[in-house]
């Protein structure tokens, strides 16, 4: 099934065109990397599909059903997450609270109010600081994780809410090569329950991880298919010998 | 996991310490000061819950607000009415009205301003929002005949339950500590709730919570409406202490003060508006009169430095960030286990 489509998006910020009639197609089960030299649109088409920034036309489509109209709140009920360039953890919070407050996102406002704890939740949250490497550190607060640990601990949120589709920008930026390795590793076990929208400039992990391709090129789309088709494409090798 | 608990309780230990010494002076003082000093103290009991109100939205939710007065306000006056028409004041009555009142009043005014999807100016927009209602409304009542104008109104009849009148003193000391106390536990109860985990995230990253699936706009006028019905009572009980009101109870003045006793206290958590009125209030009854002139600049500056080196308040000072944000879970797995 195609869980994303994005057709002829295009988002102008005043005179400049970040995205210029960009469609792209996302299969559930799979990673989509989307690459491309700095500035060249990944994070506003990331930004526009959680709706965070609003396009200037086009449509995006969600489990076949259009959300442009709807709001960050409503996108992210349907099951979309994600983790921004710009780390955001609750830096005040603990690390078990900030996934704690991430899982129970689905509760009612009333069932929150009566709860001190929300033991249900527990198992779940132990295994995602496992996953993450964070069990250890579940007290302290975000603020004292380092930057790699708070992308891991953002990652964890995002999944916390169990969506269909994860966007991820830039999500191994200042991780050391196990790490990375280690985020490869649990992003392929993901794809099962959660297709996943990637953007990396590291190529090589990226080209490790993802099913298909998409090369952003001055918000345009150079060419988008299979690793191999986007590896052995001449346009794309002219964007990366000229502009990288 | 033993040695996790006792940490923990450590940290919690600093916080309940202080709120245990305020309710343990606030239960004691009727016994040991005059008849005057007792009736002083209600009012300043009162004005706490005014105080509360404003934390709950600033400190807890994160929305600046000039506007806590109109909800303590609009209660009292019509408090005053209701007393003027009926010539009672059944706290069975009073009780209900006035939170009804104060509710009826904050929701309006968030849907108002809150009910759009706002960016990141809405911080700005609340605070001059309800800086504006709050102005306004002091004006409207000044000019209304009906309310007293500028001479305000008497509230002439002391408060009831049952056949049982509340008089000024002790009486009233009671029924203000009880209140408040009721209030504060409530209060208390909320906020250490798991909806307080979703307000401490929504008062540090209102973008990101949103992300996460939280609805901002709901929680926004929730928590605005639930903190104008304390206003409301606040304002009802006020009416019925001083027996007199004045157009000043609905503006922009009281307002700020409501801002002064979070901010000296320490907003964020909810012993520290508390803290804030009686000091405020305490030193103000006992300075003001002795250096009149001297007393406002004092304060101000006692404030201003406060605000700039001790954001958190008094409060801030003796009890640290971590517990005053305070934990909302933690695993139940022994440490070592992993899987
Ligand atoms: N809010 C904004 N207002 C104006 N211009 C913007 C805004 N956000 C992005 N841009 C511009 O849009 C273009 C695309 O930016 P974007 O952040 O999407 O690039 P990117 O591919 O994510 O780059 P990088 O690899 O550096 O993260 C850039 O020229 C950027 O300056
Ligand atoms: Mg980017």
């Amino acid at each position: 099934m195609t869980l994303l489509q994005i057709a002829s998006l295009t988002k102008r910020f005043g005179a400049l065109t970040a995205l210029q009639d960009v469609s792209l197609a996302t299969e559930a089960g799979t990673i989509h990397g989307l690459i491309g030299p700095n500035g060249s649109g990944k994070s506003t088409l990331m930004k526009c599909i959680v709706g965070d920034v609003e396009p200037t036309s086009g449509e995006i489509l969600f489990e076949e059903k259009p959300i442009s109209q709807q709001s960050t709140t409503e996108r992210a009920r349907r099951g979309i997450g994600v983790k921004f360039q710009i780390t955001s953890v609750f830096e005040t919070l603990s690390v078990y609270d900030n996934i704690l407050l991430a899982a129970q996102s689905h509760a009612r406002l009333a069932t929150l109010a009566l709860s001190r704890s929300r033991g249900a939740l527990a198992d779940e949250i132990d295994d995602l600081l496992d996953q993450f490497k964070l069990w250890e550190r579940r007290d302290e607060q975000a603020a004292d994780l380092s930057h790699g640990e708070q992308q891991w601990l953002e990652i964890a949120m995002a999944l916390a809410r169990r969506p269909r589709l994860l966007l991820l920008d830039e999500p191994t930026a200042g991780m050391s090569l196990p790490e990375r390795a280690h985020t490869g590793a649990l992003l392929r076990s993901l794809i099962s329950s959660c297709a996943i929208v990637i953007v990396e400039h590291d190529l090589s992990f990226i080209r490790d991880i993802s099913d298909r391709l998409t090369v952003l090129d001055r918000g345009r789309v150079v060419k988008s298919g299979t690793v191999g088709e986007v590896q052995d494409s001449s346009e794309v090798k002219e964007v990366y010998l000229t502009r990288v | 996991m033993a040695d996790c608990h006792s940490q923990a309780h450590r940290r919690g230990g600093r916080l309940i310490l202080l709120e245990l010494l305020v309710l343990l002076v606030l239960v004691l003082a009727p016994f040991v000061v005059s008849h005057y000093f007792t009736i002083l103290l209600t009012r300043f009991l009162i004005l706490a819950l005014l105080a509360l109100s404003f934390d709950l939205v600033w400190g807890y939710a994160g929305i600046m607000s000039f506007g806590q007065s109109l909800f303590f306000g609009a209660a009292a006056y019509a408090v005053a009415m209701a007393v003027k028409l009926t010539g009672s004041a059944p706290l069975i009555a009073v009780f209900p009205a006035t939170l009804a009142i104060g509710a009826a009043l904050a929701l309006i005014i968030a849907i108002l301003l809150f009910g759009r999807r706002i960016g990141a100016s809405s911080a700005m927009l609340a605070a001059l929002g309800t800086l504006t209602a709050t102005y306004i409304a002091e004006r409207i009542v000044r000019t209304t005949n009906v309310l007293g104008g500028q001479n305000g109104l008497s509230v002439p009849s002391a408060p009831s339950l049952g056949s049982f009148s509340i008089d000024l003193g002790v009486p009233f000391y009671v029924l203000a500590l009880l209140t408040l106390l009721a209030t504060y536990l409530i209060c208390r109860f909320l906020v250490r709730s798991q909806l307080g985990l979703v307000l401490a995230g929504l008062r540090t990253d209102e973008r990101r919570i949103a992300f996460l699936g939280y609805d901002v706009v709901v929680l926004r006028v929730i928590t605005f409406t639930f903190a104008g019905a304390i206003g409301g009572l606040s304002g009802g009980l006020y009416a019925l202490h001083e027996g007199f009101i004045a157009p000043n109870v609905i503006g922009v003045t009281l307002a700020t003060q409501a801002v002064l006793y979070g901010l000296f206290g320490g907003i964020g958590t909810l012993i520290g508006p508390v803290i804030g009125v009686i000091l405020i209030e305490g030193l103000s009854y006992k300075l003001a009169d002795q250096f009149p002139y001297l007393w406002p600049i004092l304060l101000g500056i006692l404030l201003l430095l406060l605000v700039i080196f001790r954001p958190s308040g008094l409060v801030g000072l003796l009890v640290s960030d971590r517990e005053r944000i305070g934990r909302f879970g933690t695993s139940r797995r022994a440490s070592g286990q992993s899987s």
